[in-house]
Formats: C-alpha cells, sequence, structure tokens
C-alpha cells in the first residue's frame, strides 16, 4: 500500500481517537454521566448500575480507557426516550437521510460543475453573469429561508407539493431542491474559477499553440487539472451525506438523522447525541480519507507531498 | 488535512466589479443602515420587543403603527426585527473576531515553532474539519443548554482554522527567505517580528477571510435559532425571528419574510464587498 | 600581521531532505568539514558554483545556522545558540546582506523605517536622533533624502540594495556577509554598488565576507579568496595570486572562463560533466569525474586543505607530484 494512504489512516484514526475524547470530555464537564445520560428521573438501581458497568468509581483515566472500549463495541448507551439502544435509532435514521442527502448530491455535481465550466469557457458572456449572479444567491440565501419560500410558493399557493412528511416520493421533492441549491451555487462558483485558473497556465497556451482542437485542450488538459481542487471540495459535501441536512429535515418533517439530532438536542437525550457525534465524525473522516485517496491517485505529484506533510 | 477549499478562487467577480461597482455601493450602504439599526437599536425601536397587543395580533404589513405587521402575540415585528439585527450583528461580529485572533494566533504558533506544535494546531484541524460545525454546535448546546456567552464563544470557533492555514502559511513564507528572516537577523524579537511585520503583511488577506467568515457565522447563528436552540425567548434573533414565524407561514408570512429578507441582503452584501475587497485589497493571493 | 576575527573550525552542515515515496530519509552535507581565518579589516571573498555550499557557509559563519558539526568563534567565543538573547544583541556587529532585496524588504514599511529599524531593536536611538542617523545613513548609501518615505516598491534594484546594506551598517556592525549582494541587479548597476561596498568597507573598517558565483566581481573587491566545489574549500589564497595563478584544476578552469580582453577563449578549460550535486557526492576528490588530471587514486582518497609549494589547496595531484596539474 502506498506511504501516503498509510499517513492518511493514522491521520484518520487519530481524527476519531480526539472526537470521542472531545466528547468523552464533554460528556465530564457537563456534569455526572450517569445523572446526565440516563435523564433526572432515572431509577436509582438503574443509576448504580450503569455507575458500575462504565466504571465511574474508577480514576478519570481508567474512565476513559473503559469508555474507548465501550465506543468500540459500539455501545454508546440507551436512549432515555425510547428505552432503545442510541446506536440503533441513529442507524435505523440513516437510510431516509441519504434518500434526501444523496439525490441532493447529483443535482449538486450534475448541474453546479457543468454550469461553472461552461460559464469558465464562456468568460463575460450573458450566461456566464447569470451563473455568477445565481451561484451568489444559491449560497447566501440560508436553506431554512429557501425551504420556508418554496414551501410558500409550491404547497401553501400552488398547492402542488406537500409539504412535509414522508409518504411518496413527492415529499422528497422540495427538501431535495432545498439541499442542493445552495451546493450547487458553491460548486458552480468553484468549478468556475478552478477552470479559468487553470485555463490561464501556460501548459494550456502551450497546447493551443500546438494546434490541439479546442475541444481536446478543454477535455484533455483543463479539465483533469482543475478536478483537482474540485474533488476536495465535492469530498466535504460526501462526508456531509450524513449530517447535512440538520435544517431541511427539520423544515419538511423528514424523520432522518438531522431531526433526530434536533429533537435529541432538545430533549437533552444525551446518549442519542453522543452516537449521532461519533457516527457522523466516522463519517466524515472515512468519506475524506476516500477523497484524499482519490486526490493522490488524481495526481500523482502529491502523493509523496502529502505522505511527507 | 484538505487543502485551499476555504478560500474561492479571486478574480471571480473581477468583470463584475467593472460592470456594477454600484452594486457595491448598495451593498456598502446596505451594511451601513444595519451597522446604524445594531448601534441604536434602543433609539429607533418603535415598541419594548415583548410590548403585546392581543387586540392588534397578527396585523399585516402596512397596519398604521405597526409597518411590518405584528405576531401572533401582537408584537411589534418592526421592533422585535431590529432588536434582532441588533443580537445576531453582536454574535457574528462577537465571534468573528475571536476566531480570527484564536486562529490567527494557532498559526503564528505553528509557523514559528513547528514540530510538535505545529502538528497538534493541524491535528486540531483535522478534527475540525471532521466534524461539522452545526453537529459539533449541537452536540455542546445539548450538554450545556444555551446561553448568550456560549454561542458567542461556539461561534467563535468557527473558522478559526482557516485564519491558522493562512496566518500559518504566509508566516513560513515570510520566514523561510524573506522581510521576516531579514528582520530576525536583524536581532529583533519574535513578538517584534510577528506584531510588526508579518501581522501587517498578511491583515489584508485575514480581513478577507473575516468577510468570508461574517455571513456564514450570521447563517451558523441563525440556523441554529431557527432550530430553537440558539438564541432563546425571551431574547430575539433572526433565525429564531424565522422559526417562530414558520408556525404562521400560511397565515402571517410576513413574520418570517423580514427576517430572512434582512438575513439575505446582509450576508449576500458582505459576500459581495468580500470579494471586491480581496480583488482590491490583496495583489498576494491573485 | 592582521588580527583574526572570526574563525571556523571543521563546520559541517547536513541536511536531511524530504522523504521520497519509498520513506528512506536521506541526508545532504551542505557544507563537509571547512576550516576558514577571517582577519580583521579584509574582504574574503567566498566562490563557487551553486550547490557548493559557499550560502549555507555564509549563514553559519553569521551563527544564523547551528553547525552540524564544528565550530565558530567569534573574537576566540563561541557563537551563542540561535535566537537566544545573547545571539541576538550580538546581531548589532554582524549583519547579512541579501542577494534579493525585494524580498529582504518589508513592503508596508517605509524605507526609512527599515533602515532606522535596528536602532529600535537594539536601543541605539530615537526619535528625532534615529530620524537624524537614518538620514545620514541614507546619504552614506547613496540614497535622496526624498526617498526616505518611498516603499521598496517604488524604488528600483539597486535602489533597494542601498536600502538593505543602509539598515545593515545601521547598528554599526563590524562583520558584514554579503551574500551574492549584486547577482540580482542589472550588469549596469553591479559595479556601483560593488564600489559601494568597498568604499564602506575601507570607511569604516570593516570586515566582509563576500559570497559570489561571479568571478569578476569577486576579483574587483576581494583581498583573499576561498573556492569551494561541494561543501569543501579547494583552493584558498590571495585574490591577485589566485586570479593570476590558479593551481587548483576547478580554479583553473573557473579562471579560465573568465573573458579577457584582446585573448580568444582558445585557453578555456572546459568541465566536463554534471554539476556538482551534493546529494550524490563523488568518492575520493569530489571533483574528480569532471578533473582532466584526476587518476584512479583521485576516486579512492579525498585530498585535505593543505599547504603545497606555498598555497593552501586540496588536490592529490599537487601534493604528489609537486607539478602542477594541467
Amino acid at each position: 500500500m502506498p506511504k501516503f494512504i498509510l499517513a492518511k489512516l493514522a491521520r484518520a484514526f487519530l481524527t476519531i481517537m480526539m472526537v470521542m475524547t472531545f466528547a468523552f470530555i464533554v460528556l465530564r464537564l457537563s456534569g455526572d454521566p450517569a445523572q446526565v445520560l440516563l435523564g433526572p428521573d432515572a431509577p436509582l438501581d438503574a443509576v448504580i448500575a450503569f455507575r458500575e458497568r462504565w466504571g465511574l468509581n474508577d480514576p478519570i483515566w481508567k474512565q476513559y480507557l473503559a469508555y474507548l472500549t465501550q465506543i468500540m463495541r459500539l455501545d454508546f448507551g440507551v436512549s432515555m426516550r425510547s428505552q432503545t439502544p442510541a446506536i440503533n435509532l441513529v442507524l435505523e435514521r440513516v437510510p431516509a437521510t441519504l434518500a434526501l442527502t444523496i439525490p441532493a448530491l447529483i443535482l449538486k455535481l450534475g448541474i453546479g460543475i457543468p454550469a461553472g465550466v461552461y460559464a469558465a469557457l464562456h468568460r463575460g458572456s450573458l450566461a456566464d453573469r447569470g451563473v455568477i449572479m445565481l451561484s451568489i444567491f444559491g449560497f447566501t440565501i440560508p436553506s431554512f429561508v429557501l425551504g420556508l419560500v418554496l414551501v410558500l410558493i409550491f404547497a401553501v399557493s400552488l398547492t402542488w407539493l406537500p409539504s412535509g412528511g414522508q409518504d411518496t416520493y413527492w415529499h422528497a421533492v422540495l427538501p431535495i431542491i432545498t439541499l442542493s441549491i445552495g451546493g450547487i451555487g458553491i460548486l458552480a462558483r468553484f468549478s468556475r474559477s478552478a477552470m479559468i485558473e487553470v485555463l490561464g497556465q501556460p501548459y494550456i497556451r502551450t497546447a493551443m499553440s500546438k494546434g490541439l482542437p479546442w475541444r481536446d485542450v478543454v477535455w484533455k488538459h483543463a479539465l483533469p487539472n482543475a478536478a483537482v481542487p474540485i474533488v476536495t471540495l465535492v469530498g466535504f459535501m460526501v462526508g456531509a451525506l450524513i449530517a447535512g441536512a440538520v435544517v431541511v429535515e427539520s423544515i419538511f418533517a423528514w424523520p432522518g438523522v438531522g431531526r433526530l439530532i434536533v429533537i435529541s438536542v432538545a430533549n437533552r437525550d444525551l446518549a442519542v447525541v453522543q452516537a449521532l457525534l461519533l457516527v457522523i465524525a466516522a463519517s466524515m473522516v472515512i468519506a475524506n480519507l476516500l477523497v484524499d485517496v482519490a486526490y493522490g491517485l488524481l495526481d500523482p505529484r502529491l502523493r509523496s507531498k502529502r505522505a511527507a506533510h | 488535512m484538505s487543502l485551499a477549499i476555504a478560500a474561492p478562487k479571486p478574480g471571480i467577480f473581477t468583470r463584475l466589479r467593472l460592470k456594477v461597482p454600484f452594486l457595491i455601493a448598495v451593498a456598502i450602504v446596505w451594511l451601513l443602515i444595519i451597522v446604524f439599526v445594531a448601534v441604536f437599536a434602543d433609539v429607533i425601536r418603535p415598541y419594548p420587543i415583548s410590548q403585546m397587543n392581543l387586540a392588534h395580533r397578527l396585523a399585516p404589513m402596512g397596519t398604521p403603527g405597526y409597518w411590518l405587521g405584528t405576531d401572533e402575540l401582537g408584537r411589534d415585528v418592526l421592533s422585535r426585527l431590529i432588536q434582532s439585527i441588533r443580537v445576531s450583528l453582536v454574535i457574528a461580529f462577537g465571534a468573528t473576531i475571536l476566531s480570527a485572533v484564536f486562529g490567527t494566533a494557532l498559526g503564528f504558533l505553528a509557523a514559528q515553532f513547528r514540530g510538535w506544535v505545529e502538528h497538534v494546531v493541524v491535528a486540531m484541524a483535522d478534527f475540525q474539519a471532521a466534524l461539522p460545525f452545526m453537529i459539533m454546535s449541537l452536540a455542546v448546546l445539548a450538554f450545556f443548554g444555551s446561553s448568550m456567552v456560549l454561542l458567542v464563544c461556539l461561534m467563535g470557533f468557527y473558522g478559526w482554522e482557516r485564519y491558522a492555514r493562512i496566518a500559518r502559511g504566509l508566516a513560513i513564507s515570510a520566514s523561510a527567505q524573506g522581510y521576516a528572516s531579514a528582520v530576525v537577523q536583524l536581532g529583533a524579537k519574535p513578538s517584534r517580528v510577528y506584531l510588526r511585520h508579518i501581522l501587517p503583511n498578511v491583515a489584508s488577506t485575514l480581513i478577507v477571510s473575516m468577510t468570508l467568515t461574517f455571513p456564514e457565522v450570521i447563517l451558523m447563528e441563525s440556523g441554529l435559532s431557527f432550530l430553537g436552540l440558539g438564541v432563546q425567548p425571551p431574547e430575539s434573533s433572526l433565525g429564531n425571528m424565522v422559526g417562530f414565524g414558520r408556525e404562521y407561514l400560511t397565515r402571517a408570512p410576513w413574520i418570517m419574510l423580514a427576517p430572512s429578507l434582512v438575513i439575505v441582503m446582509t450576508t449576500l452584501s458582505i459576500s459581495l464587498l468580500g470579494d471586491w475587497l480581496r480583488d482590491r485589497l490583496d495583489p498576494t493571493i491573485r | 600581521m592582521t588580527a583574526l576575527l572570526l574563525e571556523a573550525r571543521g563546520l559541517v552542515q547536513q541536511y536531511d531532505t524530504s522523504r521520497g515515496l519509498f520513506g528512506r530519509a536521506t541526508s545532504v552535507r551542505a557544507v563537509d568539514g571547512v576550516d576558514l581565518q577571517v582577519n580583521r579589516g579584509e574582504i574574503l571573498g567566498i566562490v563557487g558554483e551553486s550547490g557548493s555550499g559557499k550560502s549555507t557557509l555564509g549563514r553559519m559563519l553569521l551563527g544564523l545556522e547551528r553547525p552540524h558539526d564544528g565550530q565558530v568563534l567569534w573574537q576566540g567565543q563561541p557563537l551563542p545558540a540561535p535566537y537566544s538573547a545573547a545571539w541576538r544583541s550580538l546581531r548589532a556587529q554582524m549583519q547579512l546582506i541579501f542577494q534579493d532585496p525585494l524580498a529582504a524588504l518589508d513592503r508596508r514599511m517605509t524605507i526609512a523605517d527599515q533602515i532606522g529599524e535596528p536602532f529600535i531593536i537594539h536601543g541605539l536611538a530615537k526619535g528625532a536622533e534615529a530620524m537624524a542617523k537614518v538620514a545620514g545613513l541614507m546619504a552614506r548609501v547613496g540614497l535622496r533624502p526624498d526617498q526616505a518615505g518611498r516603499y521598496p516598491h517604488e524604488l528600483s534594484g539597486g535602489q533597494r540594495q542601498r536600502v538593505v546594506i543602509a539598515r545593515a551598517l545601521a547598528s554599526s556592525p563590524r562583520f558584514i556577509v554579503c551574500d551574492e549582494p549584486v547577482s540580482a541587479l542589472d550588469v549596469s548597476i553591479q559595479a556601483q554598488v560593488v564600489n559601494l561596498l568597498r568604499d564602506l568597507q575601507e570607511q569604516s573598517d570593516l570586515t566582509m565576507v563576500f559570497i559570489s558565483h561571479d568571478l569578476k566581481v569577486v576579483r574587483n573587491i576581494c583581498d583573499r579568496v576561498a573556492v569551494m566545489y561541494l561543501g569543501r574549500i579547494v583552493e584558498e589564497g590571495p585574490s591577485d595570486v589566485i586570479f593570476s595563478d590558479p593551481r587548483h584544476p576547478y580554479t583553473q578552469a573557473l579562471v579560465s572562463s573568465i573573458p579577457k580582453a584582446g585573448t580568444g577563449l582558445s585557453h578555456r578549460v572546459i568541465l566536463q560533466g554534471e554539476p556538482p550535486n551534493p546529494a550524490a557526492r563523488p568518492t575520493g576528490c569530489a571533483f574528480h569525474p569532471r578533473c582532466g588530471a584526476a587518476d584512479r587514486a583521485c576516486a579512492l582518497e579525498v585530498p585535505v586543505l593543505e599547504l603545497n609549494r606555498g598555497r593552501l589547496t586540496a588536490c592529490l595531484k599537487l601534493r604528489a607530484t609537486g607539478a602542477q596539474a594541467a
């Protein structure tokens, strides 16, 4: 295995450890974990059993190690609301979230990148300016405003689409649109500037002066080079697939991970919050790892540099 | 740590700048109004924010005396809006400055000491990248409950890694061969090198980053408040006005539209201004 | 006999190069065992191709880098550790003039502020006194008073180098290392700056080390010359003798490459082979792959710098045969 992948793996592991440590510290800072995780009206014997199981009477480093082992076994405790293991609650919500975020990601990539590249290739045209303006609007409008405005237009006034719930495919349309607009704007803007930068490079001028057809210049020289920074950005979007829909799920009453977070935070169902934190961090880290590997394969020059870093 | 994502490439609005300096002027005027409103909120607010007038509940926009209408408890939307602008701005401003100071200091430390200090800073940035900020904030708020101070401090961590990366990179390049090593060679102490030489040289880049962070902090805070987990009643912020107005979306959309418009206009203005400033101020990131 | 100001003993500097794809760390010896004396009031030239370690040597002489091995004695005392308080106060006495004056200047500070900065750093003068001193320094290096409020990018390359020189002189140093001070300048400006340096040296009895790859400039200004090849000194002697009668084959090649008026280039010794690469040092005498006089022994034994027929050289041929290598 190439060294840069090993280095990335080590750092991914370190990052997960840091997130776990963060959760541990925050949990300890917020008071007695037994009370906090089980809720204020937990029966006394449950609290005692909990203290016993998590070793809360041990020295802090022992508690930390015990905590890490529990987490490694995916034992995040029990939700105080539904009395089921927190991890199950989280995992059963993941498909609903992915049902929104994956189509949204496809829309972002499918519209954002071509729009940005097109704008870059036709700099100064009406289309270019249109893409710029739309992309600025896309990422300055907060998703909760956009979502509510869409509801107001399509659900309240026109009554074409439902405003919330998860009963039919139509219910997913507004959430997906709301989710993707911002990302389309960001990707379009970013792809445009990446492409413009690449088009200004000497090797593009060389390729053109060789008499290469413009189409080949774009496809063989410009796009592969512009892809490198774009992949990084896409990596973040992939990483956010599980966590990216907090606000939108709340607006549209979509029973996914994001809504679970908001409900659990509001109810202080901390076992669930903790499980969510770690699951989301793990998914982000894994996605970033994959993107880094893709990055390394896209741009062989970076391999050794990134490994040494 | 993934590189380069934070700073979208410059030059994107070069054309825009030439064609429409008018837009920048509008943005500046809008921001001045917003700042004015935030500073003099107590004076220009027509009613106290929690004064209810049950006779005038859900009055539409344009009602004499209540030009932006009233909410479900008959409170004046304009007064609440003015107060919300102040609260949101104070949070965003405090948080942006906190994160700029914190991030820049860490970046300089990493550049000065290299070695393990640098590794620690990079690991912290990795950690920040691994946890979506929204999720981290939600977790912290869940454990500690929401308060104004906690909210500012929490938002103060937003985007610190961007400043750290910029400050570290620029400080290292200045120290490698450039003016900073020349001044070190003259016998200057690190404090002088960093504060008198490197900081002024990186300031414009940092200010441009602040114009990137500022609207994002506003969006983050309003998002949290919208979810009911940020600013708590009776205090009011733009996001929490939208959040409460949402329940009256069909009957009284003005409750939600006025703060939404303010959010969009403000973030848009700062973004436009930031891009324009970047082209103007900072020849180094061209 | 002039007194010793600075002495280098067995200086070695090596850098670990960043690891390659297979993760093997290699170290490169930039300077590999240099002994050198610098006498009060002289200008010592250090010449060599790029990669010969002359800049690294200069930085070690100033104490800007801690040597991997060996030591530098300043007036008989070892240099303090870099970035210590003693090191910082010693900066007032020893200065560096950089190759690229634009990079060495802070582009957001006026040149007067920059020239006066050593006064503030070392607490030498302030207020009106400092301003008067800055004006004096500017006059000494040939800058006009009206340029005081300018920023570096508003000046020409030669003027910027004058700013750097003025700043280096501000704390009245006794020792200055000039690292390729004119090679970034136009040829027409080079002579002016070199003359300025020589005048300043004469006026204030400065000691200077002048690092350059340009032999014409070195011949012009230096009293004594050390020739470096791949981190070692291969020949050392008074400037006029080195240039009129080079002994080491490498020096001969360098000297023969200087164009002389009225003669063709027929006598020129063209160096063969690759330019020196510290990462792949040849065995034995590092110069042997490119040397016209080398034989098998040269690939085996490392020559030391020693007195051969009245000249410090490091060449087996000069020692073994006693005859001049061709």
